[in-house]
């Protein structure tokens, strides 16, 4: 199997990921070429941001050190944050009890799997402020419409976080279960229930810290909470006041996903 | 059958000098306790001993992948312990080393794995886009070719067997045109079977090009059958250092320990699994 | 004594317990903490929060009020919302594009094996908190101030929450990379970023193109309110609409917004899927 040297090639390309070179330069033609075009139709004011830049870097120095003067506010802020977020989680995860059920394919009736499937997908779409527009302008400004948007958009993910476990139940268990002759609700707790809990409660655990996340940010539409602090501090200029509310927030929303990743650890 | 070191009255500097090479690791385990080696001609070496006994802390350190404690390695007159971090670089071109468990990048292609070998010689963006000049791109077909592997240039790695991976790999190696060749434990992953191609190969290359293999093995029998020189390692201390067929009983009890070596050793081509494995007391 | 032998004496009776708890009693006492702990938090979470239980019981009534308002949709207006649209898509793309540039360094700097000391390590994670803790409209809010509204704000916003979360995953990769790998092309004498581009880029790439394009994925959905805190895209019209109580246009700019979060997350599905 000896060829003379010569023989040999001399020259070789590597496969690229596009799978062809035609596909790679096309891809990077798109590329360049929408990169022209978001960059023109955009209204970007070069010219002011030029001017603007000394003005940007005024304000960074504004932020800084910051001010922890008015900190009875800031925890005011943070505390109703957390109780939003905390009260949200548990009236979204009774409502999503019905709901999960009803968009579990293997328990409910098509039409009503239909309507509740419909209903998540939908409700999924819409971003936490979108949701925390309506409930104000229905409830008014305050935690109330932050309670009930969180409650809402959390029902939405754990009605169909659960809608899956029960889908993806294993239906050996419960069919011993029933074997012995036990009843329905025993049944339930001692085959279905087992299953679904562990994960169950560290998707609850998750949620938590996620609307942890999300009642720092509804705030800036009125839904009470830490947001509507800082929106505030904003549209009065107070800049170092607003670096310390960013610093609490990324503080908290730090503390609570190491403390969510440390409870969802245990509980395995 | 290649003489040992004793009585090398070569007037040029050795290939490979290793001298009173120690290596205690942070733990206080003593691996090596002042090893002396001299390589003067292009041999293969196999380096032999129960485990824990300090062969794989010996192969890493010639190229520093394990950091020795004290002693000289000296490539070609030069003292690689003493190198900085660039010249390092510039001496671990010069030596090719090969795994136990292949270490291809596996979602590259074979040609891109074999090209590896030349990236201490190419500038960051060439070698990043794989632009290397055309000598070496014909080198490396000519030793895949050698390999055996002649038509797999585009295959990714990950989709061959241990085998052929492992020849890859030794492709890999002889792309740098290194002065030495390491290779730590290339047989342990392979069967029976592909272990003897793979010695085979590693003993004609080493023929062919006059480059000296240094190769940490577990198997005896496969020590004995392709190499020209042994070195036994006890405790991190040479007690054996001849050619192969001076590897009686009594030096492997001396290497291993107590054992009845009268066991015959599958050194027929067949399947029988080795039986190497058997007469090793555990460390 | 094998399975198959009989005992040639019978075992002497022992003494088996004849109670059995799932849990011991310490076990229990920590669940009550617990379970005691929970009670209160969400007992006081409640009762603080000062809820007029009055307003929930027309609540449906108020719905399907609302509902009536927004139907028919007001198809008119979509000419009207078709730049803004455009505008939310360029500031998630851009924003998406300018993140990946950053988040690779930021990458190589947050993983232990890559990084060049205790001190990088620590800077590289607390870039990852740092983006990752302010939400993309908080950051919204903060460019407005530094940039002034439009869309410039937005793009800065989009991208420096996106840096954290791309980052984090893509550090997870690459400490998960096979060091024999890295340690193979450290052995033919490559340099350092050589070492890096060869053998940790090719590995991570599958991880990189998946975490960018799920990313862009939830920053349309997040752009598109990026425009109540003035950072441009169609969040603007939206926060008008529904304040001017104009229903019917409002209901057109959320079927839209549906329309193109579907859209992206197809895409994204897709593209993730081909990808290995």
């Amino acid at each position: 199997m000896t060829m003379s040297a010569s023989a040999y090639p001399s020259a070789w390309r590597p496969p690229t990921i596009f799978g062809s070179p035609g596909r790679r330069f096309a891809f990077w033609a798109l590329f360049a070429a929408y990169l022209v075009w978001s960059l023109s139709t955009l209204n970007v004011d070069t010219a002011r941001i030029m001017a603007g830049l000394p003005r940007a870097w005024n304000i960074l120095v504004r932020m800084m050190p910051p001010d922890f003067g008015r900190w009875q506010l800031l925890l005011t802020g943070m505390v109703e944050s957390v109780q939003i977020a905390i009260a949200a989680t548990i009236v979204g995860a009774a409502l999503s009890i019905p709901l999960g059920i009803a968009a579990a394919a293997n328990l409910s009736p098509r039409p009503v799997y239909f309507a509740a499937r419909g209903f998540i997908v939908v409700g999924r779409t819409f971003h936490e402020v979108i949701i925390a527009i309506f409930f104000v302008k229905l409830f008014g400004f305050g935690p109330v419409a932050g309670l009930l948007t969180l409650a809402f958009s959390s029902a939405i993910f754990l009605g169909k976080m659960l809608a899956e476990d029960i889908e993806n139940m294993k239906p050996g268990p419960v069919e011993a279960i029933r074997a012995t002759g036990a009843s329905f609700g025993q049944t339930f707790v001692y085959a279905v229930v087992p299953q679904v809990l562990v994960k169950t409660l560290g998707v609850l655990i998750y949620r938590l810290d996620s609307n942890l996340r999300h009642s720092t940010v509804i705030g800036i539409v009125g839904a009470g909470g830490i947001g509507q602090t800082l929106s505030a501090s904003f549209s009065r200029y107070d800049f170092d006041f607003a670096s310390a509310i960013l610093l609490t927030i990324a503080a908290m929303v730090a503390l609570g996903e190491w403390f969510s990743d440390w409870a969802r650890r245990r509980l395995r | 059958m290649m003489p040992g070191s004793e009585g090398a009255a070569q007037a040029a500097a050795p290939l490979l000098a290793v001298e009173g090479l120690v290596k205690t690791y942070a733990t206080g385990k003593k691996a090596l306790g002042g090893v002396d080696v001299i390589i003067d001609r292009p041999q293969l070496v196999a380096v032999i001993g129960s485990s824990g006994a300090g062969k794989s802390t010996f192969i890493r350190c010639i190229n520093r992948l394990v950091e020795p404690t004290s002693g000289r390695i000296l490539l070609n007159g030069e003292d690689i312990v003493a190198l900085d971090r660039k010249g390092l670089r510039a001496a671990r071109r010069r030596i090719g080393m090969i795994f136990q468990e292949y270490n291809l990048v596996e979602r590259l292609s074979v040609m891109q794995n074999v090209l590896s070998g030349r990236l201490g010689y190419v500038g960051l963006l060439a070698s990043l886009r794989y632009r290397f000049p055309p000598e070496d791109i014909q080198a490396a077909f000519a030793l895949l070719d050698r390999v055996g592997l002649d038509g797999y240039h585009n295959q990714r790695a990950d989709a061959l067997s241990g085998g052929q991976r492992q020849r890859v790999g030794i492709a890999r190696a002889l792309m740098q045109r290194p002065d030495l060749l390491l290779l730590d434990e290339p047989t342990a992953s392979l069967d029976p079977k592909t272990s003897r191609q793979i010695m085979r190969l590693v003993r004609e290359l080493v023929a062919e090009r006059q480059t000296p293999a240094i190769i940490n093995i577990h198997d005896v029998a496969l020590a004995r059958a392709y190499a020209d020189r042994i070195i036994g390692l006890k405790d991190g201390l040479l007690v054996f250092d001849s050619p192969a067929d001076a590897l009686t009983d009594e030096a492997l009890t001396r290497i291993y320990g107590e054992e009845d070596w009268s066991t015959p050793q599958g050194e027929e081509e067949d399947e029988q699994p080795s039986r190497a494995a058997a007469p090793m007391p555990s460390a | 004594m094998t399975a198959h032998q009989l005992p040639h004496r019978p075992a002497p009776m022992r003494d088996y317990p004849d109670r059995w708890e799932r849990y011991s009693a310490r076990e229990r006492l920590i669940q009550w903490f617990w379970l005691g702990g929970i009670a209160l938090a969400a007992a006081w979470s409640v009762s603080a929060l000062d809820i007029e239980w009055a307003f929930f019981a027309d609540a449906h009534e108020q719905a399907a009020d609302l509902i009536g308002r927004m139907w028919p949709p007001r198809w008119s207006y979509l000419p009207r919302i078709v730049q803004p649209l455009i505008e939310t898509l360029h500031i998630a793309t851009l924003g998406t594009m300018i993140a990946v540039v950053f988040a690779l360094p930021v990458a190589f700097l947050a993983a232990r094996n890559t990084t060049w000391n205790q001190g990088t390590w620590l800077l590289g994670r607390s870039i990852l908190v740092l983006s990752r803790s302010i939400n993309t409209v908080i950051w919204g809010l903060v460019f407005v101030a530094i940039f002034g509204p439009g869309p410039v704000a937005g793009i800065c916003a989009v991208a420096a929450r996106s840096i954290g979360f791309i980052a984090k995953l893509v550090a997870e990769a690459i400490e998960e990379v096979d060091a024999g790998q890295i340690e193979a092309v450290e052995a033919t004498g490559a340099r350092t970023l050589q070492v890096y581009g060869v053998a940790i880029l090719p590995q991570i790439l599958p991880v990189l193109i998946g975490t960018t394009i799920y990313r862009w994925d939830i920053n349309v959905r997040e752009s598109s309110v990026l425009g109540f805190v003035g950072a441009g895209g169609i969040g603007l019209l939206l926060y008008a609409s529904i304040n001017q109580f104009a229903w019917s246009q409002a209901i057109v700019i959320l079927i839209a917004i549906l329309g193109i979060v579907i859209i992206s997350e197809a895409i994204s599905a897709y593209v993730r899927a081909r990808i290995v």
